[in-house]
């Protein structure tokens, strides 16, 4: 539950300055929960940043604290693996208001002795990388080997890639966009009003009321992983399949095998994922056009670019299908930056990019190690 | 990689290719020539190809391949944005060789184009003798799978770039692997390569 998760101890810094916000709020106090593997060269310029999706975290090759499964990359990144950390530093922070160490809504607020819950502002995903740039400083760390990030990750691969081009050599974009598109915010309004709608939810205030809006959470996971799913994906592994009954019920049980499967995506999430940080997260994604400021011309977030940058999608992911891709391959093309495209073969959607292949794995591996 | 092993034709091309030179190579399959002229001469060289395995293979050699349509991707490229435009043995697969051969030299004013000559002996023979369509060492695949959809040859390619207004800085013919003079070259040269210039 969420009590569980806020009385964990993570690594973590606490930023010397207060942060500014793109809302124009400033954050005090902010702390910045990290995992790291590997070393640090010498000449400090082997780091790579990783940036983790929408509900994941800072855990990615070493045991999640609360769920105890493997890291969420840990097929990838380790010694001797695609990202090696015999070679590379690898640095993954939990972004800013999420629940895994970071400050996020179930952090206290040191102004009101209580946790900010939705007094906290609301952030965006160039603050993240804000944050992150932030610990990187704290660390030493002035220039990046690369960036790397799939979905929400890949946005802020591209946010630091466009808005700190002299901190990174390379910029790896798996399954993402430079902005998300009406679908893309319609699906997290559902996650969203789902949460709200919880009366446990109690306007966010629930931390430490002894409720916690599981329904509610539970429901927007289950929205959000239709949408990380194909519909081929879902019928070979769930066709019309009953689930441990030979009959329909005529009830309103799980009958299905993708309704039990569903329901457990959706139990199984609450034990580990803060419901306020759900609503801050899936906003500040909602908010995300790195083309805004430039007054809808993508190119110009990456004029003269020396970073070099590589996507990826997948044939199959109705989330930030290939043609988004594609949208920023144009943009890089017209900006005069260096840009690495393909569209990877996969039945199993945007969840493809967390996936055991091979395929994906000798393209990280063979981007990152690339240039000088 | 370097440049002395690869394919006649390329390596041709590449002989030709100044080392501070911007590069894009159209239809670059795995990334072969890209490599040599990166590794061999540290050209600022890049790619585009419709083939997603090739693409990944170009990739994981650490090349910068944008998996793409000659026919409609290349419009995405700026004016000038390179100083060479490369288009090796994919001319004949495009659905549109003078639209191709239109963006090359919008995005950069030297190009490199080279072909399957279709006016080569053997072909005419199988034509001539056979009546059926040719299966050559450099046509190796019948005609029902074959990805080269408008033949052409050393003649046509002449005509097309005097009707374009285009200019042939150089012209080179290949048989066996191995450079051929300019006599005869529409009946002997199995491959063409033109170096072509914006008037």
């Amino acid at each position: 539950m969420a009590t569980a998760i806020r009385q964990l101890d993570h690594q973590h810094l606490v930023l010397p300055s207060p942060l500014r916000l793109d809302s124009g709020a400033m954050l005090d106090g902010v702390v910045v929960a990290y995992q790291a593997y590997g070393t640090l060269n010498a000449a400090r310029d082997n780091a790579i940043l990783l940036c983790h999706a929408l509900t994941m975290d800072q855990y990615v090759a070493s045991p999640h604290p609360v769920t105890g499964k493997p890291g969420w990359w840990d097929r990838v990144v380790g010694p001797g693996l695609t990202i090696d950390t015999d070679r590379y530093h690898v640095i993954c922070a939990n972004v800013l208001a999420s629940c895994m160490g970071s400050t996020g809504p179930a952090s206290i607020d040191p102004a009101a002795a209580k946790s900010y819950a939705m007094r906290l502002p609301v952030v965006t995903i160039a603050d993240m990388v804000r944050a992150q740039m932030a610990l990187l400083d704290a660390l030493g760390i002035e220039r990046l080997h690369a960036v790397v990030g799939g979905s929400m990750g890949g946005m802020q691969a591209l946010c630091l890639a466009a808005h700190y081009p002299a901190r990174v050599g390379r910029a790896l974009v798996i399954a993402s966009a430079a902005r998300h598109s009406a679908q893309n915010i319609a699906f997290h309004e559902v996650g969203r009003q789902a949460i709200m709608a919880d009366p446990d939810w109690q306007g966010g205030d629930y931390y430490g009321s002894g409720r916690v809006p599981t329904k509610g959470l539970a429901v927007a996971r289950m929205a959000a992983h239709i949408t990380y799913l194909s519909e081929a994906g879902l019928t070979e592994k769930f066709g019309r399949r009953l689930q441990d009954r030979d009959v329909k019920t005529f009830g309103f049980d799980a009958d299905f095998q993708v309704e039990s499967y569903l329901r457990h995506q959706g139990i199984s999430f609450v034990d580990r994922f803060d419901a306020n940080s759900y609503l801050y997260i899936t906003r500040a994604m909602d908010y995300f056009d790195l083309a805004e400021p430039h007054g809808g011309r993508l190119a110009d977030a990456f004029r003269g670019s020396p970073v070099r940058f590589g996507l990826i999608s997948f044939d199959s992911d109705w989330l930030y299908p290939t043609t988004e891709s594609r949208r920023i391959v144009q943009a890089l093309h017209a900006a005069g930056a260096e840009a690495s495209f393909v569209e990877l073969s996969s039945p199993f959607g945007h969840d493809a990019f967390l996936l055991d292949s091979p395929e994906l794995w000798g393209l990280i591996a063979g981007f990152i190690g690339s240039g000088r | 990689m370097n440049t002395a092993s690869l394919r006649a034709d390329l390596a041709l091309i590449a002989a030709q290719v100044p080392a501070d030179a911007r590069v894009l190579d159209v239809g670059c399959g795995d990334g072969t020539l890209l490599a040599a002229l990166r590794d061999d001469r540290g050209v600022d060289a890049r790619g585009l190809e419709l083939d997603a395995a090739k693409v990944s293979a170009a990739m994981a050699r650490g090349l910068a391949v944008v998996q793409g349509d000659a026919d409609r991707d290349l419009a995405d490229y700026p004016d000038d944005s390179f100083d060479i435009a490369i288009l090796s043995q994919t001319l004949q697969t495009t659905h549109r060789p003078d639209q191709v051969i239109g963006e090359l030299l919008r995005i950069a004013p030297r190009a490199f184009v080279s072909f399957p000559n279709f006016a080569h002996w053997r072909v005419r023979l199988s034509l001539l003798w056979d009546g059926r369509m040719p299966v050559t060492r450099e046509l190796p695949v019948s005609w029902y799978e074959t990805p080269n959809i408008h033949h052409l040859t050393v003649r046509d390619f002449c005509g097309f770039a005097t009707e374009r207004g285009l200019v042939v800085d150089g012209a080179w013919y290949l048989a066996n692997g191995q450079p051929i003079g300019t006599t005869g070259a529409n009946w002997r040269a199995e491959q063409a390569v033109f170096a072509l210039r914006r008037r």
